[in-house]
Formats: structure tokens, sequence, C-alpha cells
């Protein structure tokens, strides 16, 4: 009776201190939904979500106070993958979907007030004070935040065409024959 | 020689169609009135103009320098004008343009200065570096730079070098004619090949129904001396693909995710050997290749032509039938049709086939997928394209890459047995481009949030560093107000702005220090004074990067902006005197 006690007990300890000890040693940082949802969003750091930036709002959807479908950008392949993750259903996009685009300076009209250099979160705009700005194409996002601060209005979004590296074979077709 | 062969699995024996071609000897293509030299050709880096419009350029001269390692030099077909550098429209299944060279040929054929390299005794990497600036790419098709090939692994010795003159696709007899009419310079080529991956053996593959072919070679290997050994493999379509031609020749299968130098082998086209030689021997950089115009036209026949030749005029020398409905570039198996005969002859273009209905009739319509397994018997790769196919068609991508779809090669054997006629290599294709396309997606979202998050960083750090600055200019500012402080007896007399000091002092000594409701209101100014110096202080002004004359400038500015508001409005400046009486 007494060893059985005892040996339960020690058992109790032994795995009780195991376990104590693998959770200090394998803490996990930080939330790793918050991660796996900040993976899906496209890093525009637009801010259309109503969040200062994609991780914000990645924690609030992970928090339950954003629903699924405030992200553009990410359009509604974005909101499948977040409902795939996440369990939740398929909501239409808050907003309507744009084509990707790139934001263009008119360079003859730029007055060079680093506004919209302030402006870029992803340092996609090259200029100095009083001095042309340009965009670099390839960093852009096309998140539409350098537009508003423009004083004299010389930014424009450009949809982004096809060309040679980006163009994609596409989906076979079937094609449907008028019956004879 | 005797040799014992290997199979590979899998391949389908289609009609060849190659006997028309081979008739009549490569003929010369006549100058066109336009050349349009695209100036991406390979795989790799788009190589960078380097002529202007209107400059007067010669045959051969350097138009387009290689865009580092990974990358070939493109020069000029002939000599003549530069038009212009545009864009125009590309020899791909898209049609869409990239940056061209245009060129007016002056008709005098006028070739720069060309001096033969001595190979044999320049370092390998000097060679290496001469045959990427001669432009000299695969020219089986895949144009992938030969120069980055040509470095042997460090871990394992070159083996076998497979010369690939199998040209297994039916119509295509470019590579055919090569070696019958110019198999001594694809032999010397090969030598050099050889001497630079340091192989053991050279093995050069032939299938057996170009008997021409294999005995031209044959015979050039003799006459040279050399130990290259000529092997007719068997005709089965796609016995010159890479991997399986290695298979056939040495019995090495090329494991998916290893390339075929880990295992002491390297495989080249004979046209490659054949542009090599030239470029080293001769200083005639790539600016023209063997082309196969066949199909539905009267005068089959293979063309040297100047690369930028417009399509339209190569097809104009075979004659073209009035029932031909279409254009394709490369063979029947592996090739596209060609969305517009403007699009130029590029180092890729091999093979260009007339089409009519009667020899391409239109594809039956897709039926249901019966699941009869015949495209996994003939897949080369071993792989199950009616398992891939359900998953491309799916859209799940995932699913494609575990079942190996990037080790399908394209040869197009699947959809060529089909029972249901399902186009299955465009559904990879669509796949793989789909896959590549998300890659790149998320490769750069991954870049945006690194960018971000240095930007954030960054502005966190400045903030700091400026708050310290403010907080040691404070700092010194009252450690050296203290002696003053300390010789006007009433704390107002701190006040920061000369105005307010002013103003502030004033009832501080009209009334007597007694007067506490005076003295309480005073140190209100003064704290107000200070806050609006602080906050002015906060505010970004960008100036601290401009040089000594702008800051001096911007101050005097300042100053007299400052003079124009005092004059224009007492009032306000008076406020404050008021509040404090």
């Amino acid at each position: 009776m007494i060893s059985t006690l005892v040996i339960m007990a020690l058992g109790a300890l032994v795995l009780g201190a195991a376990l104590g000890y693998a959770s200090i040693k394998f803490k996990v940082e930080g939330d790793p939904l918050v991660e796996k949802i900040e993976a899906i969003l496209p890093q525009t750091q637009c801010g259309q979500c109503g969040y200062p930036g994609c991780k914000p709002y990645a924690a609030a959807i992970s928090a339950g106070e954003a629903d699924i479908n405030l992200c553009p950008p990410g359009g509604m392949d974005g909101v499948r993958k977040l409902a795939d993750l996440l369990g939740r259903e398929v909501k239409p996009l808050e907003v309507e979907e744009k084509p990707k685009q790139v934001a263009i300076i008119d360079e003859t009209t730029c007055i060079g007030c680093t506004l919209c250099i302030q402006a870029c979160p992803v340092d996609a705009i090259v200029g100095a004070a009083k001095q042309m700005h340009t965009i670099i194409e390839p960093l852009c996002t096309g998140c539409e935040l350098c537009i508003k601060p423009c004083p004299v209005e010389c930014i424009h979004m450009q949809p982004i065409t096809e060309n040679l590296d980006n163009w994609k074979w596409k989906y076979p077709v079937i094609e449907i024959k008028r019956a004879a | 020689m005797l040799q014992h062969l290997f199979g590979f699995k899998g391949g389908v024996k289609p009609q060849t169609n190659k006997a028309p071609s081979v008739q009549q000897p490569i003929g010369q293509a006549p100058l066109p009135a336009r050349l349009y030299v695209p100036l991406h050709q390979s795989i790799g880096g788009s190589p960078n103009p380097l002529v202007e419009a209107g400059e007067q350029i010669l045959k051969g001269q350097l138009i387009g320098g290689a865009d580092g390692w990974m990358s070939a030099a493109v020069h000029a077909p002939t000599s003549g004008t530069v038009l212009a550098i545009e864009k125009h429209v590309a020899a791909h299944p898209s049609g869409l343009p990239t940056l061209t060279v245009v060129i007016a040929p002056d008709g005098r054929d006028e070739w720069i200065t060309r001096t033969p390299l001595d190979y044999r005794s320049l370092a390998p990497e000097r060679v290496r570096e001469a045959l990427r600036d001669a432009g000299v790419v695969g020219l089986g098709g895949a144009v992938f730079p030969s120069h980055a090939k040509l470095t042997a692994a460090s871990s394992v010795a070159v083996e076998q070098l497979v010369i690939n003159g199998a040209e297994c696709e039916p119509f295509m007899t470019c590579d055919d004619l090569l070696m019958r009419e110019r198999a001594e310079e694809i032999v010397r080529g090969s030598a050099i090949f050889r001497e630079l991956l340091a192989a053991r053996r050279v093995l050069i593959g032939i299938e057996d129904n170009k008997p021409e072919a294999v005995a031209a070679m044959q015979a050039a290997v003799q006459r040279l001396g050399e130990d290259h050994e000529v092997v007719a493999v068997p005709t089965r379509y796609p016995a010159g693909g890479a991997k399986q031609l290695i298979r056939v020749l040495t019995g090495k299968e090329v494991p998916a995710s290893k390339r075929s130098t880990d295992l002491g082998v390297q495989c080249f086209n004979v046209a490659t050997a054949y542009t090599a030689y030239r470029a080293l021997a001769y200083g005639e950089p790539v600016i023209s290749r063997i082309v196969t115009l066949t199909g539905n036209v009267l005068q089959p026949r293979n063309w040297e032509v100047r690369l930028g030749t417009p399509l339209r005029d190569l097809v104009a020398l075979g004659q073209p039938k009035a029932d031909t409905n279409k254009y394709l570039m490369g063979g029947p198996m592996m090739g596209f049709e060609i969305p517009d005969l403007a699009a130029p002859v590029i180092k890729a273009t091999n093979c260009v086939i007339a089409g009519s209905p009667t020899l391409f009739p239109p594809s039956p319509p897709e039926m249901p997928c019966i699941r009869c397994g015949a495209c996994a018997e003939v897949c080369p790769h071993e792989l199950q394209p009616f398992e891939l196919y359900w998953f491309a068609r799916a859209r799940n991508f995932g699913k494609t890459q575990e079942y190996h779809l990037f080790d399908c090669i394209e040869c197009g054997c699947c959809s060529y047995v089909c029972p249901s006629h399902i186009p299955l290599v465009q559904y990879f294709r669509f796949a793989k481009s789909e896959i590549w396309s998300r890659e790149r997606e998320k490769q750069a979202a991954e870049a945006a949030k690194a960018r971000f998050e240095l930007r954030n960083a960054r502005a966190e750090r400045e903030q700091a560093e400026k708050a310290e600055r403010l907080a040691r200019a404070a700092a010194a500012r009252s450690s050296e107000r203290k002696p003053a402080s300390a010789a006007a007896s009433p704390p107002v007399a701190v006040a920061e702005s000369g105005v307010a000091s002013a103003v502030a002092s004033e009832p501080a000594i009209a009334s007597p220090p007694i007067d506490a409701d005076a003295l309480k209101k005073a140190t209100i100014v003064a704290a107000m004074e200070r806050a609006r110096a602080q906050r002015a202080a906060v505010q970004p002004r960008n100036t601290e990067q401009l040089t000594f004359q702008q800051q001096r400038e911007i101050a005097a500015i300042e100053a007299r902006r400052a003079n124009l508001q005092a004059e224009s409005s007492p009032d306000e400046v008076n406020r404050p005197q008021r509040a404090a009486e």
C-alpha cells in the first residue's frame, strides 16, 4: 500500500519535473499564429486594413479583433488562404480588389519636398530636398501611401503590365464547339 | 568501336519527317532589309546595350555586353547603322516585346578585326571569359551560357564529356546537316571543351537515323587523330534530352536534385561546340545559326541565318504553300506557335515549321482522363503525368511539387500518347509558371518586410538620437544659465526668448517682488514660452545636412521673417504682456 503510494508520488514528481523543464526549455516566444498570418499577408505595409502595417493587422486577426477580408492587396487569394489557416469562413473583400500597380513620379512637376520619401514604408523612393525624386520600381509595393502627402500631385499609380519577366502560361482553356 | 549502350525508360517514336529538309546543303540566307537583334537571348542576365541609335557598326561588333557571369554577349550580325534600340516583338510564345537593337545593313558585310585566340596557352578562366564575350550559348534550344557549364565541379572530376548530336525532335535536321558539312570544326570544338573540363572521354551521341552524320563525324575524328567515340544511339524520342543521352551513353542516371556534373558528366550540343571553335580559333562571335525551315513549304532546307533576321523573311525563302495557317518555332513536340512573324531569329531558333490543317490537324476535344496510365509508361523521367494533371488542373500546386513537377522536361510524350487528347504539357507549364510567379511574389513580400522593418528601426534610432541631442543641449543651457539666474533674483528671468524675457522681467522690475499673483502669472508665461520654443526645436527642419552657406542663408531668411511678423502684428507680440498685467 505504502509502496504503491510512494511509486505513484515519485512518478508524479518525475513527470511534473519533466513537464516543468520542457515548458521552460521549449517556451515559444511570441505568437506563432501571428507569424503564420503575416507570411500570408502581402507585406505592402499600406495600412488599407486600418492597421499601421502588416504585422499589426496579423496580430489583430490572431486576437480576433479584425476580420480576414480587410486586405485589398492580398486579394481574394489571400482571404482564402487566411480562411484556410484559421478555419474561418471565406468572405468577400471589404474593398474592391485592384490589379498590382507601382507608383510613378512625374519628374517634371516634382518640387523635391521629400514628403513622399517620408511616407514610403519600404524606402522605395530616392531623392533629396529640392532635388527630383524617383521611385525604384522593383521595390515599390503599390501601397499608395505616397500619393496623399504630395503637395503638387505629381505621383500616380500605374498598373503593372505583362512583360517577358512576369508572363505566365495560361490555364488551358477547353474550347466549347457548337454541336453540329 | 564497340560500346555497350543503355536504355532509358519511356519515350515515343513519332514519325520523323526529316527527309525533306536534308536534300539540299546548308544555304546562306540573304541579308534582310532590317535586322532586329534582341539583347536578351540567353538564360541569365540581360546584356546591356553598348551602341546608340545612329551609330555605324561592323559585323561582329559587340552590341550587348554580358551582364555578370551568368549571361552572354550579343553581337552585330552584319555591318550597318543602328536605327534604334527599342521594344520589338520577341520570339516567345507570348509575343510580348523585348529590348531590341534595330540595324539597317549597309550591304558591305564588313567584319571587325577578328583576332584568333591561342586558347591552348591561355588560362582556362580567360578562355571561359572569351566564350562569354563571344556569346557562345547552348544552341540545342536551352540557350544556357556555355562558359558557365565549362567549370568542372570541384569535388568530382569530369569523366565523360557528352556531345549531343542526337537531334530527336521530328522535322529538325539542323544538327544533322551541321555534322555532315562541318564535322571537323565540331570535333575541334569538342576537344577544346574536353581540355577545359579535363574530361577523360568524349562521347558523341548521334541517333542511328542519321548514318551520314555518323560517318562524317567518324571520318573527322580519324582525320584529326582524336580519340572521341562517335556512337549511334537508337532512334527514340527524346533520346536527345541531356539526361536521356547521358543515360544511354554512360549508364548514369542523374537524380532529380543533382546535376550531371555531380556524376562527372557534362553535355553540350554539337552546334555549341562548333560555335565555340569558331569563336576561339577565328575570333568570330555567334552572329548566325543553322535553322531548319520545313513543313508545309515548297523548299524545305537548312539555312545559315543571321540572328535578328525577321521570321517573315526566313519563311519566304521556303515558299510556304497556300494552306499554311501557322508556324512553329522548335519541333512539333516541344516547340510553340509563333504569335507574330515579325519576331526575329534568335540563338534558340533551331527550327521553323510551317503548319497546315492537314499536317497538324487540330487536336480533338479534350476528354476526361480515364487513368489508363499510358502517359506514365512513356514518361522518360518516370513521373506520373496523370497525377500531375489532376493537381495542376485543381491548382493544387503544393501537391504537383510533391509529385516532382519540376523534373518534367516538357518533352510532350504524355500529350502525344494520351487517348483523351489532354494537353498535359500545357497544364504542367501553367503550373510551373504559376509556382514561379508565387515564389517571386513571396520573395518580394519578404524583401518589402525586411525594408519596412529596417526603416522602422532607423526611425526609432533617429528619434532616440534627436532626444539625446536635445537633452544634452538643454543640460548645457541650464548650466550656462545658472550664474545668470543667481544674479537676477526673480525666477522669471530664466524665460528663453528675448521678447518673453523682456516682457516677463518688466513687471518683475516694475512691481515689487512681493506681488505673488503677478509673479505666478509671469511664471506661467515663461513656461508657455519655453514650451513653444521646445515645440519649435522638436519639429524636424531637415537642415542639419546642409552646408554652412545654406544654413547661414536660412538663418538670414528666418530673421527677416521674424522681423516682418513683429512689424505686421504688434498685438501678437504684446499679447503675453497683457496677459502678464
